[in-house]
């Protein structure tokens, strides 16, 4: 019986489908290892001093989310651990409710972290790395204001950041473009701020370049892997990137269990294929 | 004589000790081949000192800047204004002394980055060897280009949508215009439309951004004004969808499940969304071209699509589509590039083995 | 002339950006500095633009009751929603016109703007981006097939990375002894990416750059004008 490959492609949906939905409901609990950039990026942030002042720049939109969101809970969860603080910045429009979302997810374990001592939110800003460049002139010249419309100025924990160069480092989760390459480019090569980042699983190939001898980026977490191997390091239970893995981990499974099906139906139409000729050539 | 003797011993003694006590100097240098916005503070012999380098604001109140233990070091102030003058104060404090020097200087602005040039030789190497080629080619030299198969199709993929009285379908990338890949792929779109006006098939181009859209617009336009079918070009068919990247992609796939274009063209930067633009448009059965200068959206590509232009096709598509002499010459000037990379590589391999640092840090203090 | 100045511009335009990335003196690096703030300037004003083109694009959709106009004007309905609720109550920390919707706030426990942002935006984008992994499947389940050596190659190396980006890969080679880890799937997997994967894309970059060098040049210097919409 012959399938056409619309209702073999729909099959193929299904099947993975519920490869992804049913781990979701029934938990399998699969250990990931940390893998070299993820400790890098661990270390960095582990490394700085207390009342560091950091900036995570939510360099995403929500369908980018599920692997960058569990990033960004765990990166504020590991720096608020060590005492720093955070600026939250946004090169994509969405990108200060996700901050916001991130800052409400932590309230619960961090109930004495208060708005503008702790964690502040400056908003987004287009223009990409133009915007990074001139930070690194002038941060009030970028932001006047945070997001509900308080001045720079009255902001207690900016009191002593005039520029990038009074930044720690710099954490850009991004999912395209501008995101962390900009943040390379302008913030580390000009005005020398460490930075590292998290990214989705198909665009981190394309940074691990940037992983070098000059360090223009200190580590890097490329995907949900890479959240879950971040959460395991700063010891965060019931993280949601872990809980995700297992789907992840069936998911690529049945992938190859596709991939050894397409063999041997290729395989076997050419054995036809095959047999069909020589019966007419005979 | 054994007074005079002392007398020496404890001069000489003296004379030892003193840097022992902290007696520094400071020296202020402008910091090189900048913008005048940097200057260099360095100190020197102030071992077993503390040393705290102080800056004077506007009303002349000395406030802290730096502070070392170090015997000699430096410290680069930036930010700075090459029209204003700083005034700092070198404190080095031991504990039998303590040193004070103020200093005031003047930030110089340079005719050049120093430190820029390996990247400047660089670039005018491969310049002028584009230009060269471009000259000779303009001189009737005939210089081999080798076959471009994505776009060698583009007149096949035409040809098959107009048999099928089914439009085309161009997506310029999901970048602004300020992207170069953006501008590549008007200059395709340009020669695409000028086709798709003389076989009077539609052309349908969903931007992503406003600025791509008013020079999607124009370059349409234009196009088929010189195919002399202005009468054909429909404004509507090049429109602005959203500035959402998936929003946008959701966009083009409703067009390609509802259109059926016969032919697919993406052409600029692409993202993650790639690999959802290439498979819709197979599942419709359309001819699909990609060209992408993003490495890790190539494979995607190249999977799902029938043709793809690989880096630097892309940019070199609209000299090849042209087939102008001059512009096929400048492929040319692309080789000799790779080339001398190549070289320039082998040659970092064998200085570094050799342990020869001077090659790499040439070329490192770009970056 | 109409044809020349546009040339002139570029050519202009593009000597000074050069000579700004080697010149730090005055007015060279205020120029590049004025150029980015015209940049941005443009960018928030362009936005206006592309609403107007999707009104304009959208509405003659449904007064001309096009098939599946009812999709049409559902997008526009969205679109005017979003920006109602967000200039009346405004969003997150910013008030509207209407002031912060205390009272609507209590009831969603969000206001409008962000509850439609939350609860229907982001996860019609998070769905979007979902479909990769079944396209993925189907791809993968097309794409890789025992055809010739590099497609051998190819499929090799997917079921490495495939295998090392999961959790499988630590259970299939945990047991293998450290002092062998390129035979532990995930340092091969991160081998794979960090060294013939780096290599092939910096390749690819440096060509593409290459590219990019040429195609400005021609640009610059007037030889390429398809960008205006013709040749010369």
């Amino acid at each position: 019986m012959s399938i056409s490959p619309q209702t073999e492609r729909r099959i193929i949906y299904l099947v993975l489908f519920l490869a992804v939905l049913l781990p979701l409901l029934f938990p399998i609990g699969w250990r990931t290892e940390s893998s070299p950039h993820v400790r890098m990026a661990h270390k960095l942030v582990e490394q700085s001093p207390a009342g560091s002042v950091a900036i995570v720049s939510f360099d995403y939109d929500p369908a980018s989310m599920t692997e960058l969101q569990p990033m960004a809970v765990a990166m504020i969860d590991h720096a608020w651990s060590k005492g720093h603080k955070v600026i939250a910045t946004a090169l994509w429009p969405q990108g200060p409710q996700l901050a916001d979302q991130a800052f409400r997810a932590l309230s619960e374990k961090y109930p004495e972290k208060q708005y503008g001592v702790d964690y502040v939110n400056l908003g987004y800003k287009v223009g990409g790395m133009v915007t990074i460049q001139a930070m690194g002139r002038s941060l009030v010249e970028v932001y006047p204001t945070d997001t509900g419309g308080t001045a720079l100025n009255q902001i207690p924990m900016l009191a002593k950041v005039n520029t990038l160069r009074d930044i720690a480092y710099i954490s850009s989760l991004s999912s395209g473009d501008p995101g962390i390459k900009q943040w390379v480019m302008a913030a580390h090569d000009m005005y020398n701020v460490p930075v590292t980042g998290g990214t989705t699983a198909i665009s981190a190939p394309g940074f691990i370049p940037y992983i070098n001898s000059q360090n223009q980026l200190i580590g890097l977490l490329g995907g949900l892997k890479a959240a879950a191997e971040y959460e395991g390091l700063i010891g965060m239970e019931n993280g949601s990137a872990t809980a995700k893995m297992d789907s992840q981990s069936v998911a690529h499974l049945l992938i190859l269990i596709f991939i050894a099906i397409g063999n041997y139906k290729v395989w076997r139409n050419k054995r036809i294929k095959r047999t069909q000729d020589l019966k007419e050539e005979i | 004589m054994r007074s005079l003797g002392i007398f020496c011993l404890v001069f000489m003694l003296l004379g030892l000790a003193l840097p022992l006590m902290g007696e520094a100097s400071f020296e202020i240098k402008d910091f090189p081949h900048d913008a005048g916005t940097a200057l260099n503070l360095e100190w020197k012999g102030a071992s077993g000192s503390t040393v705290t380098i102080q800056k004077a604001d506007s009303m002349q109140v000395f406030h802290e800047l730096h502070q070392s233990t170090d015997a000699e070091g430096s410290f680069t102030d930036t930010e700075l204004s090459p029209d204003e003058t700083y005034r700092y104060r070198m404190i080095a404090v031991s504990e039998a002394d303590s040193v004070s020097q103020v200093l005031e200087a003047q930030p110089v602005e340079q005719w050049f980055y120093l430190d820029k040039l390996s990247f400047l030789l660089m670039l005018i190497v491969i310049s002028a060897a584009i230009l060269l080629y471009i000259y000779a080619a303009k001189r009737g030299k005939d210089l081999f280009v080798r076959r471009i198969n994505g776009l060698d199709s583009m007149d096949e993929a035409i040809g098959r949508a107009t048999e099928k009285g089914k439009p085309i379908l161009y997506v310029p990338g999901i970048s602004d215009l300020d992207d170069i890949q953006t501008i590549a792929s008007m200059t395709i779109l340009s020669h695409l439309a000028h086709k798709a006006a003389e076989y009077d098939t539609d052309l349908i181009v969903p931007c992503r951004f406003s600025m791509v859209l008013s020079a999607a617009r124009e370059v349409v336009r234009e196009s088929y004004l010189k195919a002399g079918r202005l009468d054909a070009y429909k404004e509507s068919n090049v429109f602005y969808l959203t500035d959402d990247q998936f929003g946008y992609v959701a966009g083009i796939d409703g067009i390609m499940v509802r259109e059926q274009p016969a032919a697919n063209f993406f052409m600029g930067s692409f993202y993650a969304e790639s690999l959802i633009l290439a498979e819709t448009g197979f599942s419709t059965g359309a001819i699909q071209t990609a060209g992408t200068a993003q490495a890790h959206q190539l494979p995607f590509f190249v999977v799902s699509c029938d043709y793809t232009l690989i880096g630097e096709e892309l940019f070199a598509a609209s000299a090849y589509l042209s087939k102008d002499p001059q512009q096929l010459g400048s492929l040319k000037g692309h080789d000799f590039g790779k080339l001398l990379i190549i070289l320039l590589i082998l040659c970092g391999i064998v200085t570094e083995s050799l342990g020869w640092s001077w090659f790499k840090d040439f070329f490192g203090k770009v970056f | 002339m109409k044809r020349n100045i546009p040339l002139i511009i570029v050519f202009l335009a593009g000597l000074v950006v050069f000579a700004s990335e080697f010149i730090p003196h005055r007015p060279f690096s205020q120029i590049n500095e004025t150029l980015e703030r015209w940049f941005m300037i443009i960018s928030g004003f362009a936005m206006f633009l592309g609403q107007v083109s999707l009104l304009r694009v959208n509405g003659a959709k449904i007064k001309n009751k096009v098939k599946d106009w009812p999709y049409y004007l559902a997008g526009m309905i969205s679109f005017a929603l979003m920006l109602i609720f967000g200039l009346l109550w405004g969003m997150e920390k910013t008030d509207g016109i209407l002031g912060d919707g205390a009272s609507i706030q209590a009831w969603l426990g969000l206001k409008p703007f962000d509850y439609l942002f939350e609860n229907v935006y982001q996860h019609l984008s998070a769905t979007m981006f979902a479909l990769l992994a079944f396209y993925i499947a189907s791809a993968a389940y097309r794409a890789f097939i025992i055809r010739s050596f590099e497609s051998n190659l190819l499929m090799i190396t997917a079921v490495i990375v495939i295998l090392g980006r999961s959790s499988f890969g630590t259970m299939l080679t945990g047991w293998i002894p450290n002092n062998l880890p390129l035979l532990h799937l995930p340092n091969l997997t991160d081998f794979i990416m960090e060294f013939p994967n780096s290599a092939a894309q910096r390749a690819i970059m440096i060509s593409a750059a290459l590219g990019i060098v040429g195609s400005s040049l021609r640009i610059i210097l007037g030889i390429e004008r398809s960008y205006l919409g013709g040749d010369k």
